[in-house]
């Protein structure tokens, strides 16, 4: 094994071949310009990074960050406005996509987009959530479903899968009890007023292109004036799941794919497996 | 078919030791550091010399501490020659 | 200067909005103020451009208020009372974030689902609280329908020019009375963005971002402060009160909103019978006229405060006057209207020790 060591001054690892590659020219993956450039808060292998970088590349690769208005839930990614330099509005808990509606309302031709977990956006948000839906705004709403609620300590979501335990349901999920998870996007994939739908996730890096061609979707389409666009990121919470990261990737392929495959619900204004036309 | 010959900088300091970047990769060339950083983490470092330059750790990093490179050889075009007293000099450009 | 026209209280609300240049009405249906949505989806849209939409729920409108206000518009939404308490986490975060908005409670009979028919119920949710935190609105209440009217350019001048909520504090018999009114011009819709704003960052500005989020306790208490310090220069400068007959008063009639044209028949009626009687009225309730009130306490017998609710402003009344003078008062509750003939008999019963 070949340590590498750091220099005090840069705190990147020392390259070893005989000529550095490690140029400008070289470069072929870099933070993106959008993205702040200040450490982020999120526990160690969370998906809430991936997300946040994606947005941001697209919104860097399409040239709109002058033009963009972004909503942040309240959850985990409270903070969201921290992280990219663009201007936010940070919502109450479950309101983002009401506040989304506000903004893109009186500004029609801006590109705005809302950010929410689970309990904000299937939970307390769930009428904000399905009227938004339903009334069709031009906006992307993207959904991070990580089957628990993570700020507030790991509680029960309405995602949480049935058998899984939470701080709210220490023996695991019982129907009887708690109901079945709730498919909220399998639900306002049906809406004629929702005109893409889909489900990605960022654990591999091939899920990680798909879910970047997902959200460059979510913006681009907001110019057609279609109808809503809507990108649920299925990922990972390893800290109330209490395993580690990697962990917590290969338990999420086993279990939390299974019940929301990923893939399309919703390819622009038709539902895939109706084969008919809205 | 040309040789790709890469490599990666990571900013160790922001690193939390997910390992999410040494399970992406394919050629297996990250590993853990026994040294902690400052944050008390436990840091991720080059263990092989065998980078392709696939971005695969970076794509899948949540915090985006990581710059890739990638290299290629250059397929080169001779454009003109000219003379001077002292030989031939030719003039290549990269394409 | 336009015609009298005979409009109904909400309708003219409505139309005021229209013409104050109003970018966006966000609202939800409830007696007795869902004429002022459907006044405005008729053809507010086509006359000036703005958006106009009947959201699925009050919280849905005050949080579509929240998210255009930080976009730097004029918003306005209504609501009575149930509506408005559904509203309070919104509230809460709108002041916190110091957006400017025009709120509207068209006030009914409570507590609970309780009635269509008018009340003052609400003054306690208006002027000290209803949402949580140290925060305060700006509360008008009118007591005519003109005021209706003039109230709305006025509150959102105000809204913007202290970056705060504004309420409209009215009632069920206001907002469905008819009275003449005269109407503005109209202002066109503002096209300049204010530099806070969240409308998209260009390269020559930082971003903007709306947040009541201050997680860091000495950096809320900056922001408390400095709201405070924003309370108190609103509280020098924005007064406003109105007074009837009060210079040779040796009683003062006080009150609110449409109970303050009934104190003032009541005052004429009380003068018939040489009980020389005033009427005082503020009509901004936040900020308080705390110090107009203790100075005719120094001229007077007795403040009768009238309220359609249990009593809620006369306890700013009593605070103003500090002791010196006694303090009464009549309510009526349910959404009973008060009488000028029982408002003279309580201050007969209270004042003139004897009843005729």
């Amino acid at each position: 094994m070949n340590e590498k060591t750091m220099t005090e001054e840069q705190h990147f690892a020392d390259v070893i071949t005989e000529e550095s590659i490690c140029t400008n020219e070289n470069l072929v993956f870099d933070r993106t310009e959008t993205l702040i450039d200040t450490p982020m808060h999120y526990c160690p292998g969370c998906g809430h990074g991936v997300a946040h970088r994606l947005i941001a590349e697209v919104i860097d690769e399409l040239g709109i960050q002058d033009k963009t208005i972004g909503v942040a839930p309240v959850g985990c990614s409270v903070f969201m406005y921290n992280y990219m330099n663009i201007d936010m509005t940070e919502a109450p808990h479950g309101r983002a996509s009401a506040a989304a509606t506000g903004i893109k309302r009186v500004l029609p031709d801006k590109y705005v987009f809302s950010y929410q977990g689970d309990g904000d956006l299937a939970a307390i948000g769930t009428g904000e959530t399905i009227h938004t839906c339903n009334r069709g705004e031009n906006i992307l709403m993207v959904f991070i479903n990580n089957g628990i609620y993570g700020m507030t300590g790991g509680q029960m979501a309405p995602t949480t899968l049935v058998g899984m335990k939470s701080t709210t349901t220490p023996f695991g999920r019982e129907v009887e009890v708690m109901g079945n998870p709730l498919k909220i996007t399998e639900l306002i994939a049906q809406l004629p007023g929702v005109y893409y739908c889909t489900r990605v996730a960022v654990n591999s890096p091939v899920n990680v292109r798909k879910a970047k061609k997902a959200i460059l979707n979510g913006f681009k389409y907001q110019e057609l004036k279609k109808g809503l666009s809507f990108v649920e990121i299925v990922t990972n919470c390893p800290s109330n799941w209490k395993m580690a990261p990697v962990e917590s990737n290969k338990w999420m392929e086993e279990n939390m794919f299974p019940f929301y495959p990923l893939g399309d619900l919703k390819i622009p204004g038709n539902l895939p497996k109706a084969g008919k036309g809205e | 078919m040309a040789k790709v010959k890469g490599d990666i900088l990571i900013d160790i300091e922001k690193c939390k030791g997910c390992e999410l970047c040494a399970a992406s990769c394919p050629q297996e060339s990250l590993e853990l550091s026994r040294k902690l950083n400052s944050k008390g983490y436990h840091y991720i470092v080059k263990i092989e010399d065998n980078c392709t330059g696939c971005t695969n750790c970076a794509l899948v990093c949540p915090d985006g501490i990581i710059k890739v490179y990638r290299k290629t050889k250059k397929k080169t075009e001779k454009i003109a020659t000219i003379s001077n007293v002292t030989g031939d000099i030719t003039v290549m450009v990269n394409s | 200067m336009k015609e009298l026209k005979l409009m109904k209280g909400n309708e003219a609300l409505a139309e005021a909005a229209i013409l104050a240049g109003c970018d966006a009405y966000f609202g939800y249906p409830i007696t007795p103020q869902s004429e002022i949505l459907e006044y405005l989806t008729q053809d507010a849209r086509m006359r000036t451009g703005m958006v106009v939409l009947q959201a699925e729920s009050e919280i849905a409108s005050i949080n579509m208020i929240y998210g255009a206000a930080g976009a730097g518009k004029k918003v306005m939404t209504s609501s009575s009372s149930p509506g408005i308490s559904l509203m309070q986490e919104g509230i809460s975060y709108i002041a916190c974030a110091e957006l400017p908005c025009l709120l509207v409670n068209v006030v009914r009979g409570g507590p609970g689902l309780g009635t269509i028919q008018p009340s003052q119920g609400d003054y306690f949710q208006a002027v000290k609280g209803g949402g949580h935190g140290d925060y305060k609105l700006i509360v008008l209440a009118p007591s005519t329908v003109q005021e209706m009217v003039d109230h709305v350019k006025l509150g959102f001048d105000l809204a913007f020019k202290w970056r705060n909520p504004v309420m409209i504090l009215t009632d069920g018999a206001l907002g469905q009375m008819m009275e003449k009114v005269q109407l503005p011009d109209q202002l066109p819709r503002s096209t300049e963005d204010p530099d806070w704003a969240t409308v998209g960052k260009p390269k020559t500005r930082e971003r903007n971002f709306i947040t009541s989020l201050h997680i860091q306790p000495d950096q809320m208490q900056e922001v408390n402060l400095h709201l405070q310090k924003k309370y108190r220069a609103i509280e020098n400068e924005e007064i406003r009160f109105d007074t009837f007959e009060c210079d040779d008063a040796e009683i003062i009639l006080v009150a609110f909103g449409l109970v303050a044209r009934i104190c003032q028949k009541a005052a004429q009626l009380a003068r018939e019978k040489g009980i020389k009687v005033g009427v005082f009225r503020p009509i901004t309730v936040f900020p308080y006229p705390y110090d107009e009130l203790n100075k005719l306490a120094d001229q007077v017998k007795g403040f009768l405060t009238v309220e359609m609710n249990a009593g809620q402003m006369v306890e700013d009344v009593r605070l103003a006057v500090n002791g010196k003078i006694p303090v009464e008062f009549l309510g009526r509750m349910g959404g009973i209207v008060p009488t000028p003939e029982e408002i003279l008999h309580k201050l007969e019963e209270k004042f003139v020790g004897e009843t005729v």
